[in-house]
C-alpha cells in the first residue's frame, strides 16, 4: 500500500460530493424559510450528519490509504459493537465476544499488508472454526447453535463484508490507471449512499406498490426500480473517471449496487424487526446507528469488489 | 479528609476515561438535559460495574469535575495504599464505611459536608455491584443524606450494559454500547419510607423505558 495522494479525479469526485451537500443544505434552508410552520429538525440533523460523515471520509481518503483502511476498520468495530449490543448474547460468551472483536484488527491488518489469500479466508474459515472452539471452553451447551450462528453472522456482515470496501484500497493502482484504488472506494461508497437516497426519493414521489411489506412497509416497487435506474445511469456517467470499468461493465456495476444496496437495507431491517428495535443505535443524529447507515454497504461492498476483481485484477 | 489531585484527575478523565467510555464503550443517553448543572445534588444509579462511576462522571462537562464526588465503600477501595491513593486522589471518592456498628462516629459526615459545599455526589443505593444486570434493594443511606441536605436535588439514573462490559470479578473489558437513562430530579419527601419507595419506583420506571436483549 503506497503512500500517495489520491489522483485528481478522486479529488474532483470528493469536491462533487461536497457540492451536492451544499445544494442539499441550501434546499433545506429554503424549505425552512418557505414553510416555517413545518418541522425540519430531523432533515436538518440528517444533512448535518452527512456533512460530518463525508468530511471524515474525505479527510481519510486524502490523507492516505492506510488512514482510510484504519477508518473503515473503526467503522467495522462500531457496527459490530452495535450488533453485539442489540442481539441476545450468553453471559458465558463474554470472552468469545472479545475474540470476535480481535478479528477486526487482524482482518484490517491483512488488508493493510495486501495479503489477499488471508483476507479472503480469515473470517469465513479461521474465525468460523475458532469461535465454536472458544465457545466449547465455556462448557455451556444451552443456546450453543444460536450463539455460534449469530456471532458468525455478525463477523461476516460487519467485518468480512465491510472489509471488502477497504480491500479496494489494497488493489494495485495499475489496475485502475484513471483514478487508482481510492477511485473505486469513492465510486462504491458514493453510489451505495446515493442509491439509498434515490430509492427513498422515488418511493416518496411515486411509491404505490409495496415490495416487501412484511419487512419494510415503506419500500415500494417504484422506489426500488427508480432508484436502481438512477444509480445505473449515474454509474455509467462517472465510471470512466473513477474506475477501470468500460462499456457494459459500468451500468452493470450500477445495477449490482442498486439491487444489492436494496437487499442489504432490507436485510438489516429484518434483523431490527426480529429484535424489536427501530434504529440500531443513536450515534448518528437523524440517521440512527452506524448499522442503519452502512446496511446497504454490507451487501454492495463484497459484490462490487468481486465484480471488479474478476474483470480487472 | 483527603482531597483529590485536581490536575492528575483532570488528565486521567480527559485522556483515559473519556476515550474509554465514548469510544470503546459508547453511550446511548436519554434525557441528558435532566442532569444537574450545579450542586448540591445526588446522582443515584443502579450499580453493576466499576465502569458505572466512570460513565456517570463522563456525562458531566470537565469543568464540573472538581465538584463530582463518587461515594464508595471504604472497606473495598481503601484496602491497600495504592488503591486508596488512586481512589481518593484520582477518582476522588468519598470513602464510606459500610459497617458502622462498633466505631461510632457519623459515617455520613463527609458526604454531608460535600453537599453543603455544593458538590454533586454519585451514589449507588444498592450498596454493591451485586449480580451483573440485576437490581437489588436500595439501602437507606441516601435518605439520610437527602433529609440532612433537603436543598440537594436527587437525580435517579438507570444504567444498562455496563455489567455486560465489565462485571464483577473480571478484568476483561468487552465493548458494548451502554444505555444511560436520566430521570427527573426529586427532593426529600419528609419521610424515609415514602422517599425510598419513590426513588425505587423512579428507577424501575426508567428501567422500563428500555428494551434490552436477553443475557443469561
Amino acid at each position: 500500500m503506497t503512500l500517495s495522494l489520491p489522483q485528481t479525479p478522486v479529488l474532483w469526485g470528493i469536491a462533487g460530493v461536497f457540492a451536492i451537500l451544499v445544494i442539499a443544505s441550501i434546499v433545506v434552508f429554503a424549505l425552512t424559510k418557505a414553510r416555517p410552520a413545518r418541522d425540519y429538525n430531523e432533515l436538518k440533523a440528517r444533512i448535518f450528519s452527512w456533512w460530518v460523515m463525508v468530511t471524515v471520509l474525505a479527510v481519510a481518503i486524502v490523507l492516505s490509504p492506510v488512514v482510510s483502511v484504519a477508518f473503515l476498520g473503526f467503522v467495522s468495530f462500531l457496527a459490530l459493537k452495535e450488533y453485539f449490543s442489540l442481539i441476545p448474547t450468553r453471559r458465558a460468551d463474554r470472552r468469545v465476544l472479545f475474540w470476535a472483536y480481535l478479528a477486526i484488527p487482524l482482518q484490517f491488518y491483512w488488508i493493510g499488508i495486501e495479503w489477499y489469500g488471508m483476507f479472503i479466508i480469515f473470517v469465513p474459515v479461521y474465525m468460523f472454526l475458532f469461535l465454536p472452539l472458544a465457545m466449547l471452553m465455556t462448557g455451556q451447551t444451552d443456546g450453543f447453535l444460536r450463539a455460534a450462528g449469530s456471532l458468525h453472522w455478525g463477523l461476516m456482515t460487519m467485518v468480512f463484508a465491510i472489509g471488502h470496501a477497504a480491500y479496494l484500497l489494497a488493489l494495485p493502482d495499475d489496475g485502475n490507471p484513471v483514478a487508482g484504488s481510492a477511485g473505486l472506494l469513492l465510486f462504491l461508497i458514493f453510489l451505495t449512499q446515493f442509491n439509498d437516497v434515490a430509492q427513498y426519493v422515488w418511493g416518496k414521489l411515486f411509491g404505490r406498490h409495496k415490495v416487501v411489506p412484511a419487512v419494510s412497509p415503506n419500500k415500494t416497487v417504484e422506489g426500488l426500480l427508480g432508484g436502481i435506474a438512477t444509480t445505473t445511469l449515474l454509474a455509467w456517467l462517472i465510471a470512466p473517471y473513477l474506475t477501470p470499468l468500460v462499456t457494459w461493465q459500468a451500468p452493470v456495476a450500477g445495477l449490482i449496487i442498486g439491487f444489492a444496496g436494496f437487499v442489504g437495507d432490507v436485510t438489516i431491517s429484518a434483523l431490527k424487526r426480529d429484535l424489536g428495535v427501530k434504529d440500531s443505535g443513536s450515534l448518528i443524529p437523524g440517521h440512527g446507528g452506524v448499522l442503519d447507515r452502512i446496511d446497504s454497504l454490507t451487501f454492495t461492498a463484497p459484490l462490487f469488489f468481486h465484480y471488479v476483481y474478476y474483470l480487472h485484477y | 479528609m483527603v482531597t483529590p489531585n485536581h490536575f492528575l484527575r483532570f488528565l486521567f478523565f480527559l485522556l483515559v476515561v473519556r476515550p474509554l467510555v465514548l469510544v470503546v464503550l459508547g453511550l446511548n443517553v436519554r434525557h441528558r438535559e435532566r442532569l444537574p448543572a450545579a450542586g448540591p445534588a445526588i446522582v443515584a444509579a443502579n450499580h453493576n460495574s466499576h465502569l458505572d462511576t466512570m460513565v456517570l462522571m463522563s456525562l458531566f462537562p470537565l469543568s464540573l469535575l472538581p465538584r463530582l464526588r463518587p461515594v464508595a465503600a471504604a472497606d473495598y477501595f481503601l484496602r491497600n495504599r495504592i488503591m486508596a491513593w488512586f481512589a481518593t486522589r484520582i477518582i476522588g471518592i468519598i470513602p464510606l464505611k459500610r459497617a458502622v456498628h462498633a466505631s461510632g462516629g457519623d459515617p455520613l459526615a463527609e458526604p454531608t459536608e460535600a453537599l453543603a459545599r455544593g458538590d454533586i455526589l454519585i451514589l449507588f443505593p444498592e450498596g454493591s455491584r451485586g449480580d451483573p444486570e440485576h437490581m437489588e434493594g436500595f439501602k437507606t443511606g441516601i435518605a439520610h443524606l437527602a433529609k440532612r441536605r433537603a436543598e440537594a436535588a436527587i437525580v435517579p439514573v438507570f444504567l444498562h450494559g455496563l455489567g455486560k462490559a465489565l462485571p464483577r470479578g473480571t478484568f476483561l473489558l468487552v465493548p458494548f454500547f451502554c444505555d444511560v437513562f436520566v430521570g427527573e430530579a426529586m427532593a426529600w419527601s419528609g419521610d424515609r419510607a415514602s422517599f425510598m419507595a419513590e426513588l425505587e419506583k423512579r428507577e424501575m420506571d426508567l428501567a422500563a423505558e428500555g428494551r434490552f436483549p436477553a443475557w443469561e
